[in-house]
C-alpha cells in the first residue's frame, strides 16, 4: 500500500511519529512553532505537542545548535533544524568542534542522540548564500553521520532512524524537493544507514547520484537506455557511513563511474567516494572515473545565470554520452 | 570594583555556616592549589605535554559556587577548569592520570587538561574553545526545565569568553524562557595577554544583565563566601523557576595564561602584588584563624590531608599505563566500535 505526499509532508510524518512515539524527541529552531517551518516540514507540531517540544529559536544559530547539545547529553533527543546549510556556517564551532568530538574527547562517556536538518540545493533565485550544498564539509569532521536522502519515501525511513540514532546526524534536505509529490509506503517504516539504493541496474556504467540527482539520474539513463546505453544509478543514501560493497560491486560489473553532487566541485564527496573506492576498483575500470558536480562558482541570482551552472539531467546525459565516446 | 573599592569583609559568623562547611570550604581551596601546583611540578619533571591553564588565584569561585550544586545539578567548565572539576567532587586520580595522558584518566587520555568530562557527576566537560560552553550549560538547563526536574546548571565563563556571540545569545534565550541557569563570569582581567579593559567598553561584565532583563551582581571573586552567599542567590532563585542569574566574579589570574607562560609582559606589577597580597587562601585561612573558627592545627591537618590526596593522585597517574595506539580508534561513535567510519 502506498499513499501519494509530498517530501515536506514525509518529513514532518517521521518527526511526528517520533514525537509521538518518544517523549524525549523535541524540535528546535528558527520558525518550527508558529510558522510550522519555512518549508512546511513542521505544520501543526507545536499545537500538538506545545511550545516547549516545538521551540520557536531567536536568530542564534552558533548557541541553539550548542543547547542542543546541552540537551542531547541530559537524556533529551533534540532534532534541530539549520534553514539553509549556508546557515549551518554560523553554527560550525558547535557543529564541528564541540558536537561531533564530545563524546571521542570525552573517551566515549556520552551519547550524543542529536539530529541536525537542513537544507542544500539551488534553482530558487536564491543567489550565492542562501542555495549551497555544503553537506562536504559536515563529511569531513569525524564524528558526523551525514545522510542525504533522495526522494520523500527515503526521507521518511531515513529521518526516523536519524532520530533513534545515539550518534549526531546531519540530515540534508533538498529545498527543491518540498513540494514534489511521491509515492510513499502507508505505515510506519524505517530506513538503515550504511545501504545504499540500487534505484536502477545496468551493465554498461555506474552513476552515483545523491540527493535529487538521483531521480534526475534515472530520468537520463531511461533516455540513454534508448540508445543503447544500460545504466546502473545507485543513491548512497548516507555518506558517512558510506554503503562501499554495494558501490564497488557495481562498479566492478560496470568499469565506468560517474559521480554527481550539487556540491561545489572541488573538494566535493564525489573524489573523496572515489578515491576511497580506487583500490577495489581500479583493474576493473575501463575509463578515468568522472564527476558532476557544481562549478567552482558562487551561485548566481538570475535564472538565465544560476541554471547554466546546477547538474541537471540534462547535463548528465551530455556527460555520460562523453563517456562512451560521443 | 577596583581593589581599592573593597570593603573589609564581613565577619564569617554572619554567614551562617556551620563549622564542617566552612572546613570543607578550605579544604576543596587547597586541594585545587595543591594539584595546581602538582601539575607545575609533573610539567617540570618533563611527565605532561600540551598545555594547562592554572586555575590558581580563583579558586574562591568554584569553591564557593559548587557548594551549592549537588551531583544531580550540572556544571559546564572551560579550558581553565581544574578547580571547577575538583569543586563538584570529581576524582583527583583520575583527573591527574588524564592530565598525563593516561589509560585510567577521564578520558583515558583522549582529552587532557582542556577536556576533562566526568559525566556521572554532571560535570559536562572542559572546553577547549572560549565561550563553546555557554550554550552547552544553557541548553542543559532547558532539559532540566522540559523534564520537570528541580535541577540547576552552572556556567564557567570568563572575561575573554563574555565577548563571544555564544554569551549573547545564550543569557539571551535562558532570559527569554526562565532556564534554570547560573551565569558565573570569572573575570581574571585577562584573555591570554589581553587586558580586559582595553579591548571592552565597558569592563563591568555584570552591568550586561540590565539588557537581558536579567539580575547581574559584581563580586569580590577572591572572597569565597560572598561568592557562595551571592550564588546561593541565584541557584534558590533558578531552582523556583525564576530564571537565570549573571553572577561576575572579580578575581585576578595569579600565573600566565598557561604553565610556561611567566604573564610578565603584560601585567601591571603593582597590580599583580596587591591581587597577590588578597590571595583568596591565603586570606580566608587568616579569617578562619583570626575569627577563631577553626584552630590553626585543624587548618594545617586540613593542609597535610590535601597534599596526601594530591601526592596521591600524582602517584596514581605516573604508575598508570599509557594507552595503546589501537585506543586511537576507538570512541567516536556509539555502538560502532567494531565498525569502521565507513
Amino acid at each position: 500500500m502506498t499513499k501519494k505526499i509530498t517530501y515536506a509532508q514525509a518529513i514532518l510524518e517521521a518527526i511526528d511519529e517520533e514525537m509521538d512515539r518518544d517523549k524525549n524527541v523535541l524540535i528546535l529552531g528558527e520558525d518550527v512553532g508558529v510558522l510550522g517551518g519555512n518549508f512546511r516540514t513542521a505544520v501543526g507540531l507545536q499545537e500538538k505537542y506545545g511550545d516547549l517540544r516545538v521551540k520557536d529559536t531567536p536568530i542564534s544559530e552558533n548557541s541553539f545548535l550548542g543547547m542542543s547539545l546541552g540537551m542531547s547529553l541530559t537524556g533529551l533527543r533534540p532534532i534541530v533544524e539549520i534553514m539553509f546549510s549556508d546557515f549551518l556556517l554560523l553554527a560550525a564551532d558547535q557543529l564541528l568542534n564541540q558536537i561531533a568530538k564530545i563524546r571521542y574527547m570525552s573517551g566515549g562517556q556520552v551519547k550524543v542522540p542529536l539530529t541536525v536538518r537542513t537544507t542544500i540545493g539551488a534553482g530558487r533565485s536564491s543567489a550565492a548564500q542562501h542555495s549551497q550544498s555544503l553537506h562536504a564539509i559536515m563529511c569531513h569532521i569525524p564524528g558526523l553521520k551525514v545522510v542525504i536522502p533522495s526522494s520523500a519515501a527515503e526521507a521518511k525511513g531515513l529521518l526516523k532512524t536519524a532520530i533513534r540514532e545515539d550518534n549526531p546526524v546531519v540530515f540534508i534536505e533538498h529545498k527543491m524537493e518540498y513540494n514534489q509529490l511521491y509515492e510513499i509506503p502507508e505505515g510506519e517504516y524505517t530506513i538503515p544507514f550504511g545501504k545504499a539504493n540500487v534505484l536502477r541496474e545496468g551493465s554498461d556504467i555506474t552513476v552515483i547520484a545523491t540527493s535529487n540527482l538521483a531521480s534526475k539520474a534515472v530520468k537520463a539513463a531511461d533516455e540513454l537506455a534508448k540508445e543503447g546505453i544500460e545504466i546502473e544509478v545507485i543513491d548512497p543514501r548516507t555518506l558517512i557511513p558510506l554503503d562501499r560493497d554495494t558501490l564497488i560491486a557495481s562498479v566492478k560489473k560496470t568499469g565506468k563511474v560517474l559521480i554527481t553532487d550539487e556540491g561545489y566541485e572541488r573538494c566535493n564527496i564525489a573524489a573523496e567516494i572515489v578515491m576511497d573506492l580506487m583500490s577495489d576498483i581500479f583493474y576493473y575500470l575501463d575509463n578515468p572515473p568522472e564527476r558532476l558536480c557544481l562549478p567552482n562558482f558562487p551561485l548566481p541570482f538570475s535564472q538565465a545565470l544560476e541554471f547554466p551552472l546546477i547538474p541537471d539531467q540534462q547535463k548528465l546525459y551530455k556527460k555520460i554520452k562523453k563517456m562512451f565516446g560521443d | 570594583m577596583s581593589i581599592k573599592e573593597k570593603k573589609n569583609n564581613y565577619p564569617i559568623k554572619s554567614y551562617n555556616l556551620n563549622k564542617d562547611t566552612l572546613l570543607k570550604m578550605y579544604l576543596t581551596m587547597i586541594k585545587i592549589r595543591d594539584f595546581e601546583n602538582a601539575i607545575t611540578d609533573v610539567y617540570s619533571r618533563g611527565l605532561m605535554n600540551g598545555l594547562s591553564h592554572l586555575y590558581i588565584g580563583e579558586e574562591a569561585i568554584a569553591t564557593g559556587v559548587c557548594l551549592n550544586l549537588t551531583s544531580q545539578d550540572y556544571a559546564v567548565s572551560t579550558h581553565r577548569g581544574h578547580g571547577h572539576l575538583i569543586a563538584q567532587g570529581a576524582n583527583l586520580k583520575k583527573m591527574m592520570a588524564e592530565v598525563l595522558g593516561r589509560k585510567t584518566g577521564y578520558c583515558k587520555g583522549k582529552g587532557g587538561s582542556m577536556h576533562i568530562m566526568d559525566i556521572s557527576k554532571g560535570i559536562l566537560g572542559a572546553n577547549g574553545i572560549v565561550g563553546a560552553g555557554i550554550p552547552m550549560a544553557t541548553g542543559a538547563a532547558y532539559s532540566a526545565k522540559y523534564r520537570g526536574t528541580d535541577q540547576v546548571v552552572v556556567s564557567f565563563f570568563g572575561d575573554g569568553a563574555s565577548n563571544q556571540g555564544t554569551f549573547h545569545e545564550s543569557i539571551n534565550m535562558a532570559s527569554a524562557w526562565k532556564l534554570p541557569v547560573v551565569y558565573v563570569c570569572e573575570n581574571n582581567l585577562f584573555g591570554i595577554s589581553v587586558d580586559l579593559r582595553k579591548v571592552t567598553g565597558n569592563p563591568n561584565i555584570a552591568d550586561r544583565a540590565f539588557g537581558y532583563g536579567i539580575p547581574g551582581v559584581a563580586v569580590d571573586g577572591n572572597d569565597v563566601l560572598e561568592i557562595y552567599r551571592v550564588t546561593h542567590t541565584a541557584f534558590v532563585r533558578a531552582r523556583k523557576g525564576e530564571g537565570p542569574t549573571l553572577i561576575e566574579c572579580k578575581t585576578y589570574r595569579q600565573k600566565g595564561h598557561h604553565i610556561g607562560d611567566p604573564g610578565t609582559v603584560y601585567r601591571l606589577e603593582e597590580e599583580y602584588k596587591a591581587w597577590i597580597k588578597r590571595d583568596p587562601i591565603k586570606t580566608f585561612r587568616e579569617r578562619l584563624i583570626k575569627e577563631k573558627i577553626i584552630s590553626e592545627e585543624e587548618i594545617e591537618n586540613l593542609e597535610k590531608e590535601s597534599r596526601k590526596l594530591i601526592d596521591e593522585a600524582v602517584q596514581f597517574a605516573e604508575d598508570s599505563p599509557f594507552p595503546g595506539p589501537e585506543e586511537a580508534y576507538q570512541d567516536l561513535f556509539y555502538e560502532t566500535e567494531r565498525v569502521k567510519e565507513r
